[in-house]
């Protein structure tokens, strides 16, 4: 299969604050590649660096050092004649419905925009047909969401409206930023059925960013697991889920709510350390949380390949 | 052609909905009574005096009668004369310079903020200057040179300088508008840069551009009224800086000519005082962050 | 037997809309106990949000088109603004969805606690307030020293406990949290979770109305659960019975449908449920989920409207379990 992005040393860095600030390194030297035709989740938690990955992805937010290389050419350095094919190829949803449309105008405008832009030579009924047929693959009424403004919408209807302008384009690549956390467990599943459809018909990759573990492994064929900005386990999804090696992913599969057995005692945590202190940490950020901390931890551990196809960054399975 | 028709009445509606979402607010019907008011006033008052506003009318310092509804003054003008012109000026001044320096203002803040890079660092650069060297010595140095002076000068002029905080407030909420997902939805649909500014960033600021304007003119008026009273203001005509400048200079209030020297003061504080309100009025309904959702 | 705390009956809340009314809260009834965590779930857009919201500040466009919500005597939503504002945040108070985004980025967690208490009691002591922060910070696994820092500073989870905290300074009775959760990992979501029951051990807070979509974590903290479906509650019923023995035919689907950790698609196929939810400016006369459902009536279900029935302990709205 072949590699459709590759992620190149991606760093992006944000200041906070103006004087006495600090910065946050959001993502640290990633690198990873998705291939053309599969799932690629990126799981890890809230202030990850997840959003951050999409967004410089999807070319809006420019890396501090390193870079993404889309069919082999770094999105940075297209031409302006090339960003219409590039948006032509890869599409985003985001993670924020309401902040997706803007206020001032109607939900259709997203939608109309598509053909406007992208296909200027259907015709007025095929789009009405195209997007009537797109609303209701994402389960949606099209009369109860045409013609409304994004304030007389739920969440989910928002989100779903946002895959649906994603579809319409039929992109090479999707990048979606939680497309389903604001959605019900029934149209999850049908929003994610639909992307495992994409790609089993018509090869379209997905990089699908998310927290829910179990939805990362219903649907996808990698996985990476993302803390603080540094990748820490990635592998194929057997490998992450089944023989899960750092004690982050181990912890993280640990605390799954489950429908089967409630949680007996209670999990106990330790005092996280302010953000400052994390992206200041020198060794693994990993560390304050990890109950097999060592010494040796005060150093980052690389990114070490045990299996095949799996990757995992923890001192306890670095070769030295 | 079918689609444009359909965008502009689109357009139409939201300014409709906007304008009657602005009149629900007490303080915005209050305050834009009160300048309908001075505006109807400023427009029908010369009609309903026989005199000029510099006309010598035969009595001076006459108290308020029926044949001089505000008395007249030392020199035998008409004080109400004066009045509904000078307001008529000021009003002038206000709506072109606050008008001008909106405009400015708002051009140099949205491309400063969509642009970035070196583009608002030379714009910034600019209006930093401009902020920060005493535009009112420039002001000085400006009218000096100029031997002729009338209300489309002194609006320029007040246009031209005013301009910059109205710049950098406009470039800033451009900023953070640009990094809305919104916008970024517009750029992944490839949408040009100008289509962007105009049709996603620049609608969600029309109100606020409104509230600009309106300070702006509030703003223009009272820069014209101190401009009047250290003596650059026009030099033929009549504003109501001036009639405050005369009230002053020949001690209108000590010989006890209070119809000389009050309405001129009075008519520019309720002015102010009625933008203020609106703004204010406009603040709460359209301040996203005093709305919910 | 615990007494209700809030007794909801019969409530209507609707949009004011270009295109009418929408009803997105029609005719819901059910009862939050004393000292119990009460779970709402439902498909997004089914009216969770606004009923909540209702409680606190109905507001246009939402209108109140009829039922109670009774609150120690108060009905909250026809109450004059002088009741509830001596209700709201002292009492009664909310976590909404996307709650510390919204925070302005530029003040400091102090600022916000400042204004939020002052807001609701302007003669409370606000030193003695803060004093109560700093203990709960520690309570809940967080430095004193959060009071002093900007939302960016903190983590995901750290921003959901420091929210946890300052919405329940005032020792309300009732808790509400939309969707509080959702953005975290599951580890924090444990964390948070766990808080959450250990704030009502400790009778910070008496109950709590928890909204989410995620019906596994609602079975781990939930006592009770009322499912919803466009704007109407199709069941209420304890925890493990609506997860392990659901009845109502939405329930089965919802449930059906859940993931769970080791279910591939390539090897096993979930579905999720055919159809659309129904317009609700016009709803389909009958149940409302009738049009998406296996079990229907013809004849009855698209026609009448189920009645509400108590069967083994729970109550559901549907034909099938009607005595007809
Ligand atoms: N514009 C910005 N300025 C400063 N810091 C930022 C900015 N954007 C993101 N960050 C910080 O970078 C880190 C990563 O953020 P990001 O939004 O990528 O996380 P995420 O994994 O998407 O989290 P979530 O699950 O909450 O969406 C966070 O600590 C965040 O506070
Ligand atoms: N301001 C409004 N005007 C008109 N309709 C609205 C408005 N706000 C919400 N609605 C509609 O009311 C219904 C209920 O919305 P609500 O936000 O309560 O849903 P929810 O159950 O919280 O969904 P989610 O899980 O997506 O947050 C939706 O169908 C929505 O379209
Ligand atoms: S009432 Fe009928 S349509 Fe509604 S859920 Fe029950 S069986 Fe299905
Ligand atoms: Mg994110
Ligand atoms: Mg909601």
């Amino acid at each position: 299969m072949s590699v459709l992005v590759r992620a190149v040393d991606l760093t992006k860095e944000f200041r906070v604050g103006m004087i006495g600030g600090f910065r946050i390194i959001a993502v640290d030297e990633v690198n990873f590649e998705v291939r053309e035709g599969e799932i690629f989740s990126i799981v890890g938690e809230s202030g990850s660096g997840k959003t951050t990955i999409a967004r410089m992805m999807l070319r809006l937010l420019r890396p501090t050092r390193g870079a993404i290389l889309y069919r082999g050419k770094d999105v940075w350095k297209l031409k302006r004649r090339e960003i219409k094919w590039f948006y032509r190829e890869v599409q985003g949803i985001f993670q924020d419905p309401y902040a997706t449309f803007n206020p001032v105008h109607k939900v259709d405008r997203v939608l109309n925009l598509v053909f406007q832009v992208f296909y200027p030579h259907t015709s007025e009924r095929e789009r009405r047909e195209r997007i009537e047929e797109a609303l209701k693959s994402v389960g949606l009424n099209p009369r109860e969401v045409l013609g409304k403004y994004p304030h007389q919408l739920s969440g989910g209807q928002l989100q779903r409206i946002a895959i649906a302008r994603a579809l319409l384009i039929k992109p090479k690549l999707l990048v979606a930023d939680e497309p389903v956390s604001m959605l019900d467990a029934s149209t999850r599943i049908d929003v994610l059925n639909i992307l495992a459809e994409l790609r089993d018909r018509e090869g379209v990759s997905t990089v699908l960013i998310g927290h829910d573990l179990s939805l990362a492994y219903y649907i996808s064929d990698r996985v990476l697991v993302l803390y603080r900005g540094s990748i820490v386990e990635m592998g194929s999804v057997e490998d992450v889920f089944e023989k899960p090696l750092h004690p982050y992913t181990e912890m993280l599969l640990e605390s799954i709510p489950r429908v089967d057995k409630k949680w007996e005692k209670r999990m106990e945590f330790k005092a996280e350390a302010e953000e400052r202190e994390v992206y200041a940490l020198s060794g693994c950020r990993f560390a304050p949380r990890c109950p097999y901390a060592s010494s040796k931890c005060a150093e980052r551990p690389p990114l070490t390949r045990v299996d095949k196809e799996h990757y995992v960054a923890c001192w306890l399975y670095a070769k030295r | 052609m079918r689609i444009d028709v359909e965008k502009l009445h689109g357009t139409l509606q939201a300014f409709r909905e906007g304008i009657a979402l602005a009149l629900s607010n007490w303080k915005v019907r209050i305050g834009l009574g009160i300048i309908a008011f001075f505006v109807f006033l400023a427009l029908v008052g010369p009609y309903l005096t026989p005199y000029k506003p510099l006309q010598f009318t035969g009595a001076i310092n006459a108290p308020p009668s029926p044949q001089h509804p505000l008395g007249t003054n030392s020199f035998g003008y008409d004080i109400f004369s004066q009045l509904v012109y000078g307001l008529r000026a000021s009003l002038e001044v206000g709506l072109l310079g606050g008008a001008l320096a909106t405009l400015i203002g708002v051009v140099v803040g949205f491309v400063s903020g969509y642009k970035g890079g070196i583009v608002d660092e030379g714009l910034m650069m600019l209006t930093n200057i401009l902020l920060v060297i005493p535009t009112l010595a420039l002001l000085i140095i400006i009218a000096a040179y100029l031997p002729y002076r009338g209300v489309l000068i002194e609006s320029l002029i007040i246009g031209l300088t005013a301009w910059p905080w109205t710049a950098r407030a406009v470039r800033a909420q451009t900023m953070s508008l640009r990094n809305r997902e919104f916008v970024h939805l517009a750029i992944l649909t490839a949408l040009p840069s100008t289509r962007i500014i105009f049709e996603e960033i620049a609608p969600n600021m029309a109100s606020y551009i409104f509230m600009v304007f309106i300070l702006q003119f509030g703003g223009a008026i009272l820069y014209a009224v101190g401009l009047d009273f250290i003596g650059l203001g026009p030099t033929k005509g009549i504003s109501l800086g001036l009639m405050l400048q005369q009230a002053v200079l020949w001690n209108a209030i000590q010989l006890g000519l209070w119809w000389w020297a009050i309405p001129p003061g009075l008519v520019i504080t309720l002015l102010i005082t009625a933008l203020y309100i609106v703004n204010t009025g406009l603040d709460e309904v359209f301040n996203p962050r005093l709305r919910r959702r | 037997m615990a007494r209700p705390l809030l007794t909801i009956e019969n409530l209507r809340v609707y949009y004011d809309s270009p295109r009418g009314l929408v009803k997105a809260v029609d005719g819901v009834s059910f009862e939050v106990m004393e000292g119990e965590i009460l779970g709402i779930a439902g498909e997004s857009g089914c009216g969770k949000s606004t009923l909540i919201h209702s409680l606190i500040l109905l507001k246009p466009p939402m209108k109140y088109a009829g039922g109670k919500a009774l609150y120690s005597g108060v009905n909250l939503v026809a109450a004059p603004p002088s009741v509830m504002k001596r209700i709201r945040y002292r009492e009664i108070s909310i976590i909404p969805q996307y709650a510390m985004n919204a925070a302005p980025p530029a003040k400091r967690i102090r600022d916000l606690v400042r204004d939020l208490v002052r807001s609701a009691d302007p003669d409370a002591d606000i030193e003695e307030v803060f004093e109560r922060a700093r203990e709960r910070l520690k309570l809940v696994n967080l430095s004193p020293r959060v009071l002093d820092m900007y939302p960016v500073e903190l983590s995901g989870g750290m921003k959901q406990r420091t929210i946890m905290v300052v919405s329940t300074l005032l020792n309300p009775k009732l808790l509400l949290a939309d969707e509080i959760t959702s953005a975290l990992d599951v580890s924090t979501q444990r964390v948070v979770l766990e808080l959450l029951k250990d704030f009502r051990d400790r009778g910070i807070v008496r109950s709590v109305i928890f909204v989410t979509h995620d019906l596994a974590s609602l079975y781990q903290i939930a006592d009770r659960i009322v499912v919803m479906y466009a704007g109407k509650v199709v069941e209420i019923g304890s925890a493990d019975k609506i997860i392990h023995d659901p009845l109502h035919p939405y329930t089965k689907a919802l449930v059906s449908s859940l993931p769970r950790l080791g279910v591939h698609y390539r090897r096993q196929k979930l579905s999720g449920l055919a159809g659309h939810p129904p317009d609700l400016v016009n709803p389909p006369p009958g149940c409302r989920f009738a049009p998406r459902c296996r079990y229907a009536i013809a004849g009855l279900c698209n026609r009448e409207e189920p009645p509400t029935v108590e069967v083994d302990g729970r109550i559901v709205s549907c034909w099938i379990y009607a005595k007809r």
